[in-house]
């Protein structure tokens, strides 16, 4: 298909990004506000041959995802915080089993019920440690209309590569604001596939990876045969409780993803170079602090921005080097301090400064300069 | 009684996807050499929905016990019935959680014994009868016998899979072990020897009235074999009518 422009809203891009991804199965269940993703899902799936399967509770909807994703269907779900504390442990088998399969969580008000049609940044820390057990998670933090298509693009294409399931982040602001979208020609879309198995079926060993620590996947229907198993389990995938194979195991699952940070990490560098203040954001929050940046650059204050568009692996290398760049660190989120901590301790002697707002209204850009301003004058 | 009905069919191992829980049946999908996948607790059916709403052409077949099909899973089996999406569902019933030691779970009968309805107390619940269940659910094909009936589950297993709909088939097999001995029902030889006498064979009978009393009467037979239209049918019906 052509390029296309539409004036929409995050939710709608994030939808399209996964239908330009080549997603074609969304099992998911109603919750605000990631809704408009599924009322979006249940009529454009089919129209691309694709498949809109509305289940009982979040629980079925992730869990017929993986069961999907095994067929060599790229899939999908979306929800909010109550539905991903739901998921949670089906996000573990997705890890353990190494399930393609991406997961948009359209941040509300929490704890519990919370305030759902009000935004907030309070899941950061969930998908990286929601779940039992050693593991490391992607997890891409958008901050308009157009990286909610481009992100969850690149939510499939990481997932696909290192065979995990991938967050898209977003703070109920991005999912509901709308602003102009270009959806690119496909042609000019770079979209990644798993590696499948080649060889023969009869040697095939389902979970012996290759030297970038990734297994190739059969899948469900195919000439190789496997059993996959939330157990831990050997290269053949049988159980195992032995200690060998469980170190042996969550050593490579986890540095599957450690090991490829640099390649999974996007940051943008803003107003950086003679910076003495560094403003580390990411979502909503992040577009008041460029406003904020530029106004306090124009009264001579030297401020710049590291916006994180990942969050999970931590980009830790790069803050613990921009904290040896500058005299300051503001971390500006829409919580009462999660990112802030995991900078804290990537930031040796550096001081580290939270500016946050726990509530639906993110931080304006006067509130954000109000910040740079007071540590400036530190 | 599922490789046997496999084997039977002739089908093309290689479509054919066996899905299990977690439990003394969740194991089954391993035996299997084919796509086999074991999921977490509960969560078998919710799989392979989405492995056959994804990919039509396999044959999925579900197999786990009384515990993980119909308590934490109790949802997904109920819908999935709802939904009538063409998988078949094989519950193994031992009466018990057998994996973990023997405590009561959804089909423990009224003031039997377990570790967590110990005596003098006994189970305070009532059990559920799980093909009356599946049937007021929606299944298509519904069908209950002991572990004792093979060939007679074997033949069910075969018509489960070769009916376009939700097959729901219950057996009925014993926990010598736990429940059995919590209970005093005698070893494996003697519970497989009593599952013999009490199985009432009622082919066609309703299903509400296809009573389960492990004591007395154990009725088993085919109670639901009906057409109504299939989920993933229905849904490339609606992609037909909205293609691009």
């Amino acid at each position: 298909m052509p390029e296309r422009v539409m004036f929409t809203m995050g939710d709608i891009a994030s939808a399209e990004g996964a239908l330009s991804a080549g997603c074609k199965y969304f099992g998911g269940y109603p919750i605000t506000p990631a809704t408009e993703i599924a009322e979006w899902m249940s009529l454009r799936m089919p129209e691309l041959g694709g498949a809109y399967v509305q289940y009982e509770d979040e629980i079925a909807s992730i869990t017929s995802v993986i069961g999907a994703s095994w067929t060599g269907v790229k899939s999908m779900t979306a929800t909010s915080g109550p539905g991903v504390s739901l998921m949670l442990e089906a996000v573990g088998l997705a890890v353990m089993t190494e399930t393609p399969l991406v997961l948009v969580n359209i941040m509300r008000g929490g704890p519990s019920t919370g305030q759902p049609t009000k935004g907030q940044q309070g899941d950061v820390m969930q998908p990286k440690w929601g779940s039992h057990g050693d593991y490391q998670i992607i997890a891409l933090t958008p901050a308009s209309v157009q990286e909610m298509f481009d992100q969850t693009v690149q939510a499939f294409n990481l997932s696909e590569r290192y065979r995990t399931p991938v967050f898209v982040l977003a703070d109920e602001t991005v999912g509901h604001m709308r602003e102009r979208l270009v959806i690119p020609d496909e042609k000019d879309l770079k979209l990644e596939y798993r590696k499948l198995p080649t060889g023969p079926p009869e040697e095939y060993l389902p979970f012996k990876a290759d030297d970038d620590l990734v297994p190739p996947m059969a899948l469900l229907g195919s000439k190789y045969h496997f059993y996959a198993t939330g157990l831990t389990h050997d290269e053949r995938g049988y159980p195992s409780d032995k200690e060998d194979v469980q170190i042996e195991l969550i050593t490579r699952l986890n540095n599957k993803i450690l090991h490829n940070a640099d390649k999974i990490i996007d940051l943008e560098r803003f107003m950086l170079d003679d910076a003495k203040i560094c403003v580390i954001s990411y979502g909503t929050p992040s577009r008041s602090a460029k406003k904020a940046i530029k106004d306090a650059r124009s009264e001579g204050i030297k401020v710049g921005m590291l916006r994180f568009k990942t969050v999970w692996p931590f980009p830790e290398e790069a803050a613990a080097q921009i904290a040896a760049e500058v005299k300051h660190i503001i971390v500006a989120e829409q919580n009462l301090g999660q990112v802030y901590y995991m900078v804290k301790a990537a930031s040796g002697s550096t001081p580290v400064h939270l500016m946050t707002k726990p509530a639906g209204m993110p931080q304006l850009p006067n509130e954000i300069l109000d910040k740079i301003k007071e540590v400036d004058s530190l | 009684m599922i490789a046997r009905a496999i084997d039977n069919l002739e089908l093309d191992f290689n479509k054919v996807v066996v899905v299990s829980g977690i439990g003394c049946s969740g194991r089954i999908s391993g035996y299997f050499k084919t796509g086999t996948y074991h999921t977490t607790h509960g969560r078998a059916i919710a799989f392979a929905e989405g492995v056959k709403i994804a990919n039509p052409e396999l044959e999925v077949i579900v197999v786990s016990g009384d515990g993980d099909i119909a308590a934490i899973g109790g949802n997904h089996l109920i819908h999935a019935c709802r939904r009538n999406i063409d998988i078949t569902i094989v519950c193994i019933n031992n009466f018990n959680y057998g994996m973990t030691g023997g405590q009561f779970g959804p089909t423990t009968e009224h003031e039997k014994y377990s570790q967590t309805s110990p005596r003098p107390i006994g189970n305070l619940e009532h059990p559920f009868n799980l093909v009356k269940l599946a049937a007021s659910s929606g299944a298509t094909y519904v069908a209950r016998w002991t572990a004792v009936q093979a060939r007679r589950g074997t033949r069910s297993i075969e018509k489960g899979i070769k009916k376009k709909g939700l097959s729901f088939i219950e057996i009925v097999g014993a926990c010598p072990t736990e429940y059995g001995r919590m209970n005093r029902l005698g070893d494996g030889v003697e519970m497989h020897k009593h599952l013999l006498e009490v199985a009432e064979i009622q082919n066609g009978l309703p299903p509400h009235e296809a009573e389960l009393d492990y004591e007395t009467r154990i009725v088993c037979g085919e109670f639901l074999d009906i057409e109504k239209p299939e989920y993933t049918a229905v849904l490339r019906e609606a992609q037909e009518k909205v293609k691009e």
